[in-house]
């Protein structure tokens, strides 16, 4: 299994993810430019935080508008994995590979700390090797993380179990329904707030988030074979 | 403009250049013996920029030369945008402090944020990949709303850059006293990792070689920013501040990967490279000019400009910022615009290396300037200045002594929990990107951070430290404690002190008394490096911090660096196992002067301190380091403000457990300020090894137990505290008082 980490003008979590995916995980991964138009080759793509394009505008809606995303759609709609994480998420929302928007924090400050997390629902993906209901710790670190979306899309995003973390203690941006992360509907594209590759390795003080890229490794391994 | 600009002679009669900062003696000096002729309005410009004390260094200078500057580690000492110093493994940390103190008492966000950029430029301009980030912040008491709002927006302008930018800001710290209330200091550190081979030098040479500017566009801001940070503050001349410049983190981000892909992958293409900051183009250019003894042509029309109808004078000065200026070899020139273009940056040439000595500038088809390199840099007029023991310290040793009356240890303690230069800063330190690059092994709130050196066993430990009220009761003790601080925070945290930046932040110099504060306190610092070896590798002066004729305390910051050289040997400031035993390292005197007690009780500091005898201290470092290393050490905190019962209280914050001890001190030695010691704790089956290793000047003072309670049983009384509850009150301090209506 191959993975794109795609790099944006000002993408600055890049090398986390490469690094929790290449030395922790031993993973095939490759940095991909924003001015690349295609994802060939690429079993999974992933959207680093950061501030892409300053985030000037709005998070995340520049970067929808960069060369390699046309590529992102595509690769999304041919049911191949993308994940995205923080300002990933918010550029997955503002490419309308998922539903929602991610305004300003209640609080209107940047919050880096770490946040209890349930896993809402661990048969995505992403999250087969967590168990359901579980709670987790990850780190946070953002100042447009208050996920919103109108009543229709949250009733479809919870009746369809697309909800996949949730804040499980304090809501520390005033997201709606506590979500933390979401999936599509057909459940390959996944974005979340918090920092799965910030919490990869005991040194760190955190290794919560590993099982998240193990669950994707596992389930892009078995896809494979399916395939052959 | 050009129309408008002052003759020579009209310079001469009408003396403009008084008011950006250049004395007469100092103009009729550059005329008469430097020129031979009057200088034209854009000479007489950089003539006042460079020989501002920000640039020149002219007062201070004597009193730098104190600090010991090289050992065998010191790659790079002071001179270039940051110091180097070797780690090993032929890798270098790369660090440098600076001051931002005037513009951000002026426009606090941007001020804030552009201290932050610019610091990071000096560390990616020697070829190093900025890791880390930290800062000393000073504000008033929190009462005003003034006071709030300077807070607020500096914490905002240091997060706002430094997250933006991808670079964690791991540690620092933060005093409240009045003194700071009209001029905060806002210091920013910036720590960088490098290949050894990778190292630059801003040196412009080789006859024929161009002169590139990369970056931002040149505008009219900052415009003697390096001028106005050579002056008081006062009320009046509100009008006479100039414009602050403002940051773009993104474009200093596309910078940074840009600047370090050409000096890590085409060093080849390279002969210098150096960062825009104070006084823009003229200090960068003549700086690097300067260092390789090299003439220099610069077409001002070629600069990139983001207003019209810029003069020289303007272009020249201006402070505008994520700029930096490049000596490419002759041939490189169209590669290295081919690189910025990928970034989507501009990359110029402006200029060439002349032969010759000279500092040229063309603008409009016109020589607007032709002096030579070194009149800017080499020939300013260094300042004796007066000194004079102010009456203060002079009253204070006939004075007796303060000795604190404690009757209820435990309510002194929660108290002391709550004062805000005690309290939790975690309100602020959390609006900070701590961990982005997932290096931070120890964040915001330990003596010390930690980060891992990836693909190695090491890791870095990173401190700043100041107490401008021990300086201001006795600046030479006050200057030795300030590094004997930042020394025990590294030690605490398990790291080998490696070398030292400062920020030295003062009042008016022209004032004997405040000259006199500044080289005692330089000489204390300069002891204690020498004495711990850590030399001095970078650093900034800031004087003139008054605000309406009143000085801050002197506020000398020591940034320090140091080495830990197995990941398993960083240490915890918490404690960690029930049962362990907790050790207090060195001895507690009477110390009250100044300390936080004094502050809190009597409302003002006053009194002279006790000499800080700094060679033992080193030694009884040396040996706790030597127990950290050989694994007999399970956690250490380093004791500061409040004493030993603070640090005893906040080695349990965040843990279950907490601590009985008996100890044979006064309830009032539980918050002497003693400096050089240390809470260690130690499992039992370590406790023999402990004790050989530490010779003496140990005590056991007690046991982590299993409960949240700090129990203490002293001389004169007993207590028993609820740490949940306490820590409660600590956490809350500043959240409330920044809440509360004034």
């Amino acid at each position: 299994m191959k993975i794109a980490v795609v790099v944006f003008p000002g993408s600055n979590c890049d090398i986390d993810l490469y690094e929790a995916l290449h030395t922790v995980c031993h993973a095939d991964v490759a940095y991909v430019s924003h001015t690349q138009k295609s994802l060939a080759g690429f079993d999974a793509v992933m959207l680093p935080g950061g501030f892409s394009y300053g985030d000037y505008l709005r998070s995340g809606a520049i970067a929808r508008f960069s060369n390699i995303m046309p590529a992102i759609i595509e690769f999304a709609q041919a049911g191949k994995f993308v994940f995205g994480t923080c300002n990933g998420f918010q550029i997955l929302t503002e490419a309308g590979l998922l539903p929602g928007a991610l305004k300003r924090n209640n609080g209107l400050k940047f919050i880096c700390k770490t946040v209890e997390l349930e896993v809402s629902n661990n048969q995505t993906a992403f999250t087969t090797q967590y168990q359901a209901g579980e709670h987790i710790s990850l780190p946070i670190a953002h100042a447009d993380g208050s996920y919103y979306a109108d009543k229709a899309t949250l009733e479809k995003l919870e009746r369809n179990g697309q909800v996949v973390f949730r804040y499980a203690g304090e809501n520390p941006n005033g997201s709606l329904n506590n979500i933390a992360g979401i999936t599509n509907e057909q459940g390959n594209v996944l974005g979340m707030m918090p920092h799965p590759e910030r919490a990869v390795e005991a040194l760190l003080g955190n290794e919560d988030g590993l099982r998240l890229f193990k669950s994707i490794l596992e389930n892009g391994k078995i896809k494979e074979e399916a395939a052959l | 403009m050009i129309a408008t600009e002052m003759s020579p002679q009209e310079i001469k009669s009408n003396k403009p250049y008084l008011d950006w900062g250049l004395s007469e003696k100092e103009y009729n000096y550059i005329c008469e013996k430097l020129l031979k002729r009057l200088p034209n309005y854009t000479e007489t410009g950089l003539f006042a920029v460079m020989w501002s004390e920000h640039c020149s260094y002219k007062k201070s200078k004597p009193v730098l030369r104190e600090f010991p500057s090289q050992n065998e580690r010191v790659l790079q000492g002071p001179g270039e945008g940051a110091g180097i110093v070797d780690i090993g493994d032929k890798q270098a940390v790369v660090f440098k402090a600076e001051s931002h103190n005037h513009p951000s008492a002026i426009e606090p966000y941007e001020g804030a944020a552009t201290g932050v950029g610019g610091i990071i430029r000096d560390i990616f301009s020697m070829g190093a990949r900025p890791i880390a980030m930290l800062d000393s912040l000073h504000f008033g008491e929190i009462k005003q709303a003034r006071t709030k709002y300077l807070i607020n927006e500096v914490v905002a302008g240091i997060g706002g850059y430094g997250n933006c930018m991808g670079i964690p800001t791991v540690g620092g710290e933060m005093t409240f006293d009045d003194c700071y209330t009209g001029n905060p200091l806002v210091n920013a550190m910036c720590v960088g990792l490098m290949e050894q081979k990778d190292m630059q030098v801003g040196r412009a040479q080789g006859i024929g070689n161009a002169v590139m500017y990369v970056g931002a566009k040149t505008g009219r801001d900052g415009i003697h920013g390096a001028t106005f940070a050579s002056a008081d503050f006062s009320d009046e001349k509100e009008t006479q501040r100039s414009a602050v410049q403002v940051g773009d983190p993104f474009m200093e981000k596309l910078l940074m990967e840009a600047c370090l892909e050409l000096t890590n992958k085409h060093a080849d293409w390279l002969v210098g490279i150096q960062d825009m900051g104070a006084a823009g183009l003229v200090s960068s250019s003549c700086e690097m000019a300067s260092k390789a003894g090299s003439g220099l042509e610069l077409v001002l029309d070629d600069v990139p400009q983001r207003e019209p109808e810029m003069s020289a004078y303007e272009i020249m000065l201006s402070e505008s910022q994520e700029r930096m200026l490049l000596c490419i070899r002759a041939g490189f020139e169209q590669k290295v615009k081919k690189l910025f273009e990928d970034y989507g940056l501009e990359a110029v040439v402006i200029g060439r290396v002349v032969a010759g000595k000279q500092y040229l500038l063309k603008h409009n088809g016109q020589t607007v300037a032709d002096i030579p390199v070194s009149s800017l840099t080499d020939d300013v007029l260094e300042e004796a200045s007066q000194e004079q023991v102010p009456q203060r310290i002079l009253q204070a040793q006939k004075k007796q002594q303060w000795i604190p009356q404690i009757n209820n240890a435990a309510e002194v303690l929660t108290k002391l929990l709550q004062q805000p230069t005690i309290a939790s800063k975690k309100m602020f330190t959390q609006t900070y990107d701590s961990q982005v690059r997932t290096n931070t092994v120890v964040g915001p709130g330990s003596d010390a951070a930690v980060l891992r050196v990836r693909g190695t066993k090491k890791a870095l430990a990173m401190t700043t430290d100041g107490n401008g009220r021990f300086v201001y009761l006795d600046p030479k003790i006050g200057g030795k404690m300030a590094v004997i601080e930042a020394a025990a925070n590294l030690i605490a945290s398990g790291a080998l002190p490696l070398a030292v930046t400062d920020c030295l932040n003062y009042g008016d110099p022209n004032d004997p008394a405040i000259y006199w504060e500044l080289h005692q306190s330089v000489l204390g610092m300069a002891e204690a490096c020498r004495t711990l070896d850590t030399p001095v590798i970078s650093g900034n002066v800031s004087l003139y911090n008054e605000s309406n004729g009143k000085a801050i305390y002197p506020t000398p910051m020591i940034g320090m660096v140091g080495l830990i050289r197995d990941l398993k040997h960083i240490i915890p400031s918490f404690v960690q196992h029930q049962g362990d035993l907790v050790y207090l390292v060195g001895q507690t005197k009477q110390d009250f002067a100044g300390s936080e007690l004094q502050k809190m009780q009597l409302g003002e500091i006053s009194g002279s301190l006790n000499e800080v005898n700094t060679t033992k201290i080193t030694l009884r470092m040396k040996r706790l380091l030597t127990a950290m290393e050989k694994g007999l050490v399970a956690s250490a905190h380093d004791l500061s403000e409040g004493g030993l019962a603070v640090a005893l209280a906040e080695t349990t914050f965040g843990t279950k457990y907490g601590i009985k001890g008996e100890l044979s001190l006064s309830g009032a030695e539980l918050f002497s300020e003693t400096a050089g010691r240390f809470i260690v704790t130690v499992a039992p089956a370590k406790q023999k090894q402990f004790l050989a290793e530490m010779k003496d000047k140990v005590a056991l003072i007690g046991k982590v137990s299993g409960e949240s309670q700090l129990h203490l049983t002293y001389q004169d009384g007993q207590f028993n505290l609820d740490l949940e509850v306490v820590k409660g009150l600590w956490e809350d301090a500043i959240p409330c008082l920044m809440k509360s209506k004034d």
